[in-house]
């Protein structure tokens, strides 16, 4: 057995002879990042190379991946060689600290505002016109009605929807959990099909034509509408929703070995300077600055959010009551 | 008795019943088989293409020659120029083997050259994920002496090393068991040795089936997803091979852009078809004149 090992040890390392490294390259970054933050860290990321260069004079590429925030977890902790990580959900991050130990545990501490400088909420988007009525949380509830929302267990996006429903009926019925419970059953009855990710369920929406509200992420609603067609769909803004904090943050173990913690740690940084906020305003994510939140107040509606430290005591809790093996979504949510 | 007795009408019947409607029948056949065709065959393709040029000839050119979509073409491109002719090399030798030796542990070999067909690529590329992962038998290593695997090139040229394993290897068995070992006999009698047994009798025995078993191994090298997804990584630009970048730009709504890159994608299948075509033409062309020529 050693030997055999040891032989393809040889054989892997003759192969990577071949292949030096590609972006162990001076002057690269990569920024692991979840499905919907595309356009955004486009524009981000275009913006930032212009700041580094100008400031410290060293030319810069920001290189992306993108894919379902759990998903991209799981890829830095078997060895996707990210600087930084900009998750959908804190959960995700604190699993890489936890399985990789990449990142220090108390990372959220490091950057101000729980280390995300933007966020969203959960919105519904319907057909044009809103021909089934649907105005908040209770209507999804109701009999026929097609909900598209995609699988809590494998989509960030979807644990926001599914918290968000559960903090609204929380909310409603003065924290039954029983009432809360059936409540959010009755949602997961009218869902027809659970998408792996955000951007499948958008697909099966708009596309395919299924469902008559889709629950989504706010910045996700906005794309939909500018590429879909306001004559096709419409965004209804509920009256509860949930405080969607996107986390970012360095990967120590990555940065440190290829020496990049002086670029990564100033690229997030930027997400928090007059700049950086306003490219979060103008890709539809909520900034956490005054000014810039007043500059974009038009995309977003007054909606009375709640955080999930305030509902649900914290990711880590959240994670185990709801959605780990065995949890209340999979004793509530019954496929056809 | 009575069933006994019965039999044979039945069986006068239906051929009866065969003969009048076989007219009627080959008609229905045919056009059942060439609207098949048509609908699961040529109609995606003609889509593809229309797709394709939604926008336009200038978007279409803009979204292939686009910086990303470029290094998706440039990275197909190498991952089979390297797994190809290492693959080819082995189908040749494996089938060789195979075909004319007996040996202890053939069939056992005969069956794992089969496995990549059985196994769902999207377990190849996991289980790569488990030998070169961080977290996997040589990641401790790997990290220590700073090489990449897993999310780089390496990775995805091994997953699909492992997707493309049997095709050639697949082709040559049958035809060379076929051929027997009596050329070989023969040259082997008259003097010569290993290597020109192999150069001058084996190989141009096998060339249109070896060339026949690149091909498909080509294709499938060049359009493999499930396993090379699962390794790639999706750096953008880097580890991006063409099925990847179409999946990209689909999600991304740029569906002009996705089937723009999947055109260039289903050309190459065209091309390998025709490839294919022309060389079991030339092949039966071959043969035919070979028994025509007098001995």
């Amino acid at each position: 057995m050693p030997t055999f090992r040891m032989a393809l040890a040889a054989f892997a390392l003759v192969l990577s002879g071949l292949f030096p490294a590609a972006h162990a390259a001076e002057g690269t970054i990569l920024n692991v990042s979840y499905d919907p933050t595309r356009k955004l860290y486009q524009d981000f990321n275009k913006a930032f190379v212009a700041h580094w260069k100008k400031t410290s004079g060293e030319d810069l590429t920001v290189k992306q991946s993108h894919g379902g925030s759990g998903k991209q977890a799981r890829s830095v902790v078997d060895g996707l060689q990210a600087d930084v990580v900009t998750l959908a959900l804190s959960y995700d991050i604190d699993a890489i600290a936890e399985e990789s130990k990449l990142i220090p545990a108390d990372w959220q501490k490091r950057l101000p505002n729980n280390s995300a400088p933007y966020t969203s909420t959960i919105v519904f988007l319907v057909r044009k016109g809103n021909p089934k009525g649907i105005k908040d949380w209770d209507d999804l509830a109701k009999p026929g009605i097609q909900v598209i929302t995609p699988n809590p267990k494998t989509s960030g996006g979807a644990r926001w929807n599914y918290l968000a429903a559960w903090g609204y009926a929380l909310r409603k019925n003065g924290n039954d959990e029983k009432k809360a419970r059936e409540f959010v059953e009755a949602i997961y009855k009218n869902v027809p099909v659970l998408d792996s990710g955000a951007r499948g369920s958008t697909t099966t929406f708009a596309q395919r034509g299924i469902g008559d509200v889709f629950i989504s992420w706010e910045n996700e609603a906005f794309l939909a509408v500018a590429e879909i067609g306001k004559d096709k769909v419409e965004i209804v803004v509920p009256s509860i929703s949930i405080l969607a904090e996107p986390p970012v943050t360095v990967v120590d173990g990555v940065a440190d070995k290829r020496g990049t913690r002086k670029v990564a740690e100033e690229y997030l940084k930027f997400w928090y300077t007059p700049e950086g906020q306003d490219i979060a305003g103008r890709n539809y994510y909520r900034p956490r600055s005054a000014e810039a939140l007043a500059k974009y107040k038009d995309h977003f509606a007054n909606v009375a959010l709640f955080t999930i430290d305030e509902q649900f005591g914290g990711w880590q809790k959240a994670q185990k009551t709801h959605f780990a093996d065995g949890g209340i979504f999979d004793q509530l949510y019954k496929p056809k | 008795m009575a069933a006994v007795a019965h039999r044979p009408r039945v069986k006068a019947a239906g051929h009866f019943r065969h003969r009048q409607e076989s007219a009627f029948a080959r008609w229905l056949l045919t056009g059942v088989a060439l609207a098949f065709v048509a609908a699961f065959l040529l109609l995606p393709l003609v889509i593809v293409f229309v797709q394709a040029l939604e926008k336009g000839v200038a978007f279409y050119f803009q979204a292939i020659l686009e910086p990303d979509a470029l290094a998706a073409v440039r990275l197909t491109l190498l991952v089979a120029v390297i797994s190809v002719p290492l693959n080819t090399l082995f189908g040749l030798a494996a089938a060789w083997c195979i075909a004319k030796f007996e040996f202890r542990g053939k069939s056992l070999l005969i069956a794992l050259i089969d496995l990549p067909f059985s196994v769902s690529p999207v377990i190849s590329g996991l289980v790569f994920i488990l030998l070169f992962g961080l977290q996997g038998w040589f990641g401790a290593w790997l990290k220590a002496h700073d090489v990449e695997i897993i999310f780089a090139v390496p990775g995805i040229v091994l997953a699909t090393m492992f997707v493309t394993f049997p095709f050639v290897a697949r082709e040559l068995i049958p035809l060379m068991e076929e051929q027997g070992k009596e050329e070989e006999e023969v040259a082997h009698s008259l003097g010569a040795n290993g290597w020109q047994i192999f150069r001058r009798v084996t190989l141009p025995n096998v060339k249109w089936g070896l060339l026949y078993g690149v091909l498909l191994c080509n294709a499938r090298a060049m359009g493999e997803f499930g396993a090379v997804s699962v390794v790639s990584g999706h750096i953008r630009g880097e580890t991006n091979t063409m099925p990847l970048h179409v999946e990209i730009l689909y999600n991304e709504y740029n569906f002009a852009g996705a089937f723009a890159v999947a055109s260039l994608l289903a050309l190459l299948a065209v091309v390998t078809l025709i490839a294919k075509s022309a060389l079991e033409w030339r092949d039966e062309r071959a043969a035919a004149a070979r028994l025509k020529a007098p001995v």
